[in-house]
């Protein structure tokens, strides 16, 4: 023990002489960690809270049994199954208004509810009685009973009138949801003796067969391991993941070089110690442990700065999670043991993966060191070919899961294959490129610059395959963001054709507010329109209900559409599409949807196909009255109107003042599309953070690379001193060269953040969220990232050109001392 | 002590067999002190690390002392080298980011051997004492290969083994050098072997062999 | 703290703690001690009318219809099930409809043999059916377990009935058939609890002559012998200082049948009461200070103490006896846990019967 003590000392004394390239491991290795385990942290809290949502008392974690299509059934079907021994427990489910807020309202019934659900919160023994028994209670999250600014034990009344129980909190409830007694649920929602699901427990015998107790008046449908949130929510987690990934990458490219700079300088050190008697694997083993110890100093102090990440990331996400699938992520950031210790492994395996070829050289190394001439154009020759083999290899994988590749993940392994194959492949492009300029060159200065790039570039090629990665990525991401945020402004345009929205607490009210509008000379036109929600081959889908007005046929956009298509939605016999439920279904114009509707199958012929930005629910359009006719029970509380703009802010004032509306109930159209372009803006918030850390990271991998590289190049640099060329003037060759291969390098990777982005819009987009966008390249946007780039390169090479030209003489001579 | 019988080792360059040790016999005795000289690539510095186990013999034996060294393992011929072998190169291999200090004591400390005295005597003898917090690079060749001695002999080894030790000092320098280390090696009674060019050097020691295509003439 | 560690004819259960409401955390469990406010009260002079008093009273706190069987399988091989249904309203008043019902109900079922004892619960919500009692045709249910009634079944003798229950690792279904009409217990089915009032309904039908099958392990067998069935309502059972009871039902060789409970008290006296039976169905009471019941050896299950074996003599009618227990590990560690199981007897009586250990 003693004996490895000593040798670690050793090794580790490198590190006391060579600060910066200890400073480069670290930042390597924290960098990693940092921002993959930040990412990490992000997931895991969300899909902490995806497992609350899904585990409240049944989600899909749940085996049930449903009806196949109607929302709610009889209870007597319960009773049937109890009695057949089937352990069933019913829940009733529906939304009601509260303080102006619509939150889901979930009727149990605590005494037969399955004590195996998931986490789903226990009433204690004690507690199941005050739940059940009159007046009962409402069992709310902690983040609900703030976001009704309401104090525990208030009861709250709902828009019909009637009230909830009294508040009460549950920790480890779903934010957003009030959980019931189901006899209060059937009262409050005027569902007498109707249930939604019933949820199955452990069975005490053996049951009777489904069938044989209820017919077909039921289905079980299966305990699901993703909840339909997760599902949702995957693509945009799988997007966080991915540039986590690739930050974690880069970070790896930083410590492969540093840890193989490292190799080389300690190489005379290993040997001595090995000639002193210290055994092969004692030197191997001191080495590992010395990285992982390494590893776990810098996984930690990468762990907190993964925290602070998530920390400042986390409002952002919450808030497009929220936008985007209504989900509810708490935005203070709790941490499970499970984050440290994988974010500890990820830096230590990083670490190990990185520093593989290096200590493959080490238990190789022979004690005595073999003369072998330098053949590193044949050895450089060569590792090109094999790695422009690799990325022709890795390309054709990317064209397979073009071509036969149906899912998000096959669309995010194409981007992975064009981005990994682009950067296998730099090497040999700057090669030919160099070697061109080497051709070309007539003065002897000229052709030294080129062949010594040539030279150099096994060196840097990994910090400028880094470069490449990060440049393409943010090239696409920007365009894809860019695109988005036009085709979406354009849209929203269209969409938000009325020029006041009013949401009225219920059918009463809505009558009420049309009569009173009808009185009045500044109202144009009173639109109302309605919606309702069904299933359709076992996807939940919404039926938007529009009445028949010219604003419509004049604005609204639509995708596709058959001539006269909104004269063909009067009858009722049409419908138009959203464009992801269209994908999803595999419906085109021309076919015929079949909708369950209360009064039995509807079939629409599909006459228009239009965008949905930003919905997670698949939608078709109806004309509303048709709507109403086929779904009594559609509530008529949605107006627009149409007004001049003068007179919008005395009338939403008045109907404020008459009707007691909030300002969540009546908005102008002003108002809606300011919300929803925030909303959007800080959906992509998150990603434009995480492009400037990744972008980031490639800056300091090229830092770094460039000054280990400086260090090692001495030797060649010092014969050019010694015939007479000036310090400044080598420094500022040295500056030329590595600007020139960073510019090759941002100009190659404009094409491929392009094809990144065409990936992103046309594949990715179109398989996480259905919908496509038209492809625009803004020139402007790329001609600022090549410029950021070659700042940063600049900064990046300045330091050691700095150290260059300001070298005393006397380092330089020592080169040919020291040289054997 | 040294006791090599028969021993040969081959190389293969560029695909050819080069037959560099052809049946070497040599016999050193306890304190016994002896020069190896002969022409560049007459096998001198391969004789001198096949004893060190730096390298493995294709045929023949060599024993240090009871321990038959062709017949260790990688792993056994290090143990060799670190308890019982000090070992002194042209090029000095002192560690850069170690101590004057540090170097001196490095194998006594992998040997688990550490001998404050004897470490102190040869602090002394070698003059190092005001060096010892210095680094390498800021000593002068000589003082350099006088912290090389020192450290191949803190550990009181049987055999000290030396690969052209005085070839990149000067000739006063050398001279002094190799007087230092005779002197120590009479003290401590180990056995030397040194390979050198210099026919004057090698003339004061105890025995001057001389190899020639790849036997001891 | 004594009440809430009673159960059975004490009626508490997991059921319980539904009834608190809003007097919720004042006693804990719903004691059975809790004052009847509201409830209908037990009073002595009531004349038992059927098949109206087979169902339920919802006016009374709590009910139950408990069975129990001492059976023979057709290997010969002792062996003994219970089958129970518990009602309790968790508040007086008029009946709730629908999920507001107020009635709360809860199920045993048990089967013991020399060397394995198998229970489970069930619990229900009145107002709903998924659990409930008719009178006529006489139907007690609980999910898929049952007691039934045909249209034959006799009003007086509350016979033919069939019986089933099941569980993950037993089941049975028996059909009852018995002769004589059920018997009223204590005072022409007025039962004394306490010194100071407490009391009940109570009335049993100990003829039963069982036959069916009982399946453990998947492994059904055919069994018979005799059954006993009691009928209890109540709006407070007990009295506060009442720390539990031992209870026991008897089928002598002779045909004749004894009823016999012990209620302990927190000062160390007993309240000890019993009926004799005579195998012609005429039921006499037997005094308190007439009965001797001395535990003889405990057995040591769910940690706890528990006095399975017992020496009981009636002087004024010869009787002493020794009893012992099939299994001294029929322990109900249900919601609210007791000890039930069936026992055989020797002595100047021989026969077999059932004892139940509550609040230990």
């Amino acid at each position: 023990m003693r004996r490895a003590l000593w040798v670690l000392a050793v090794l580790l004394s490198h590190w006391r002489r060579h600060k910066m390239q200890f400073a480069t491991l670290l930042v390597g290795l924290i960098a990693a960690t940092a921002l993959w385990s930040g990412v990490q942290a992000i997931n895991q809290q969300a899909r902490t809270a995806y497992d609350r949502a899904a585990a409240t008392f049944g989600g899909a974690r749940t085996a049930m049994l449903v009806a196949p299509d109607a929302a709610t059934f009889p209870q007597e079907l319960y009773v049937k199954l109890r009695r057949a021994g089937w352990p069933v427990s019913p829940t009733l489910e529906g939304r009601v208004q509260v303080n102006g807020r619509s939150l889901r309202l979930l009727g149990i019934e605590p005494v037969t509810l399955p004590v195996e659900i998931g986490n789903a919160p226990r009433l204690g023994a004690s507690d199941l009685g005050s739940f059940v028994a009159p007046p009962g209670q409402t069992l709310v999250a902690p983040e609900t009973l703030s976001d009704l600014h309401e104090a525990e034990g208030a009861s709250l009344p709902i828009s019909n009138g009637a009230k909830l129980p009294p508040l009460r909190v549950l920790p480890q409830l779903a934010p957003g949801v009030l959980v019931v007694d189901i006899g209060v649920a059937q009262r409050l929602l005027n569902k007498p003796d109707q249930v939604s699901r019933l949820l199955i427990g452990q069975p005490k015998s053996k049951p009777a067969g489904l069938a044989s107790v209820v017919g077909d008046q039921l289905q079980q449908v299966e305990p699901t391991a993703e909840t339909e949130l997760e599902r949702l929510t995957d693509s945009f987690h799988l997007n966080l993941t991915a540039f986590g990934l690739l930050s974690f990458f880069v970070g790896l490219f930083i410590v492969n070089s540093a840890v193989g700079l490292a190799f080389e300088q300690r190489l005379p050190m290993l040997r001595t110690l090995r000639a002193c008697g210290a055994s092969a694997r004692l030197v191997n083993s001191v080495l590992v442990v010395e990285l992982v110890a390494l590893a776990l100093i810098a996984g930690l102090i990468g762990l907190v700065c993964g925290y602070f990440i998530a920390a400042v990331l986390l409002p952002d996400v919450a808030a497009s999670l929220r936008g985007l699938y209504g989900a509810q992520i708490p935005g203070q950031l709790s941490l499970r043991p499970e984050w440290w210790f994988a974010g500890i492994g990820i830096s230590i395996a990083g670490a190990l993966v990185a520093a593989t070829t290096s200590l493959i050289k080490a238990i190789r190394m022979p004690v005595l060191a073999t003369a072998q001439p330098r053949a590193w154009q044949q050895r450089q020759r060569r590792w090109l070919v094999l790695q422009s083999l690799a990325a022709c290899a890795v390309f054709a994988v990317g064209l397979l899961l073009l071509g036969y590749g149906e899912s998000l993940i096959a669309g995010f392994g194409l981007l992975a294959a064009l981005m990994l194959g682009a950067a296998l492949i730099l090497p040999a492009f700057l090669e030919l490129l160099l070697l061109a300029g080497q051709r070309a060159a007539r003065r002897p200065l000229a052709l030294w610059f080129w062949a010594d790039s040539r030279q150099q570039l096994s060196g840097l090629s990994l910090a400028l395959m880094a470069l490449l990665l990060a440049l393409a990525v943010n090239v696409g991401v920007s365009t894809m963001v860019e695109t988005f945020s036009r085709t979406f402004l354009g849209w929203l345009n269209g969409r938000l054709a009325a020029d006041v929205y009013i949401s009225a607490s219920d059918d009463g009210q809505g009558v009420a507010i049309r009569n009173w509008l009808k009185e009045r000379s500044d109202v144009q036109a009173i639109l109302s329109g309605g919606r309702a929600e069904t299933q359709v081959q076992g996807q939940p889908v919404e039926l938007l209900g529009l009445p028949d007005h010219a604003l419509y046929r004049e604005r609204w956009p639509l995708l596709e559409a058959v001539p006269q298509a909104w004269t063909r939605l009067v009858p009722g016999n049409a419908a138009f599409i959203s464009e992801q439920l269209s994908r999803r279904l595999n419906v085109r114009i021309g076919d015929v949807v079949e909708v369950p509707a209360p009064g039995g199958s509807w079939e629409l012929d599909i006459v228009g196909i239009y965008a949905d930005y930003g919905n997670p629910k698949g939608q078709l359009t109806v004309n509303v009255a048709a709507l109403i006719r086929q779904f009594p029970q559609t509530p008529q509380t949605r107006i627009g109107l149409i007004v001049a703009k003068e007179n919008i802010p005395g009338l939403i004032g008045a109907l404020q003042k008459q009707f007691a509306l909030d300002d969540r109930s009546v908005a102008d159209q002003a108002t809606v599309k300011a919300e929803s372009i925030r909303i959007f803006n800080r959906t992509f918030a998150v990603t434009s953070a995480l492009n400037a850390f990744t972008l980031g990271v490639a800056g300091i991998a090229l830092f770094t690379s460039l000054l280990t590289l400086a260090n090692s190049r001495l030797p060649q640099l010092a014969p050019l001193w010694a015939i007479g060329i000036t310090r400044p003037h080598l420094a500022a060759i040295e500056l030329t060269k590595t600007l020139s291969v960073a510019l090759f390098t941002a100009l190659l990777a404009v094409p491929l953040g392009l094809l990144v982005a065409w990936c992103l819009i046309a594949i990715v987009n179109v398989k996480a969220f259905g919908w496509r966008l038209p492809f625009h390249v803004f020139p402007l946007q790329l001609v600022e990232l090549v410029a950021v780039a070659l700042v940063a390169s600049m900064l990046a090479a300045l330091l050691p050109v700095i150290r260059l030209a300001r070298m005393q003489p006397a380092s330089l001579v020592k080169v040919f001392a020291n040289e054997r | 002590m040294l006791n090599i019988k028969n021993l040969s080792k081959t190389f293969s360059s560029a695909g050819e067999p080069v037959h560099v040790l052809r049946g070497v016999d040599l016999d050193l005795r306890a304190g016994e002190r002896i020069a190896l000289t002969g022409e560049s690539g007459s096998g001198k510095s391969t004789l001198l690390h096949l004893i060190a186990g730096l390298d493995a013999a294709d045929g023949g034996t060599i024993r240090l002392e009871d321990i038959e060294v062709t017949a260790l393992s990688d792993a056994g011929r290090a143990r060799l080298r670190r308890d019982r072998i000090g070992l002194v190169f042209q090029q000095f291999n002192l560690i850069p980011s170690l101590s004057v200090a540090d170097n001196l004591a490095f194998q006594a400390r992998i040997a688990e051997r550490q001998d404050a005295a004897w470490t102190k005597e040869l602090v002394e003898r070698l003059g190092l004492g005001a060096l010892l917090k210095r680094y390498p690079e800021q000593l002068s060749g000589g003082q350099q290969q006088r912290v090389a001695i020192g450290r191949a002999l803190a550990i009181k080894p049987s055999l000290l083994l030396a690969d052209e030790p005085t070839g990149n000092l000067d000739e006063a320098t050398a001279e002094n050098v190799l007087a230092l280390t005779r002197d120590l090696v009479a003290r401590t009674g180990c056995g030397f072997l040194m390979v050198t060019h210099s026919l004057h050097l090698a003339a004061t020691l105890d025995r001057h062999l001389t190899l020639h295509a790849g036997r001891i003439a | 703290m004594s009440a809430d560690r009673i159960s059975r004819r004490a009626f508490a259960g997991g059921i319980a703690a539904l009834a608190l409401a809003r007097q919720a955390g004042a006693q804990g469990y719903a004691g059975l001690g809790e004052k009847a406010d509201g409830f209908a009260k037990v009073t002595p002079g009531k004349l038992f009318a059927f098949p109206g008093d087979h169902g339920p009273h919802p006016e009374f706190r709590i009910e139950w219809w408990y069975l129990t069987a001492n059976l023979v399988d057709s290997s010969g091989a002792a062996c003994g099930l219970q089958w129970t249904l518990f009602r309790q309203a968790a508040q007086p008043g008029p009946q709730g409809e629908g999920w507001a019902n107020q009635q709360v109900w809860m199920a045993h079922a048990a089967v013991t043999r020399a060397d394995t004892h198998r229970f489970n619960e069930v619990f229900s919500r009145g107002g709903v059916g998924q659990a409930g009692v008719t009178a006529k045709t006489f139907d007690a249910w609980i999910d898929d377990w049952e007691l039934k009634g045909f249209d034959r079944t006799d009003d007086r003798t509350l016979a033919p009935l069939e019986l089933k229950a099941s569980s993950t690792d037993f089941s049975y279904a028996l059909t009852l058939e018995a002769d004589r009409p059920v018997v009223l217990q204590g005072d022409r089915g007025y039962s004394r609890k306490s010194e100071r009032g407490q009391a009940s309904y109570y009335y049993s039908q100990p003829f039963y002559r069982a036959r069916g099958a009982l399946t453990i392990d998947d492994k059904p067998v055919d069994v018979s012998g005799q059954a006993w069935m009691d009928r209890e309502w109540s709006s407070q059972p007990l009295d506060a200082d009442q720390t539990g009871w031992d209870w026991l039902s008897l089928h002598l060789a002779s045909g004749d049948k004894l009823m016999l409970y012990r209620l302990r008290q927190k000062d160390g006296r007993d309240y000890p009461f019993g009926n004799w039976i005579s195998a012609a169905g005429e039921t006499q009471m037997i005094a308190g200070g007439d009965i001797q019941m001395i535990p003889k050896a405990t057995a040591e299950v769910a940690g706890r103490k528990l006095p399975v074996e017992w020496q009981i003599a009636i002087p004024s009618r010869s009787f002493s006896i020794r009893c012992k227990p099939l299994n001294p590990k029929a322990w109900m560690g249900t919601g609210f846990s007791y000890w039930e199981g069936p026992i055989s007897f020797a002595g100047t009586h021989d026969g077999v019967g059932y004892l139940e250990l509550t609040g230990y």
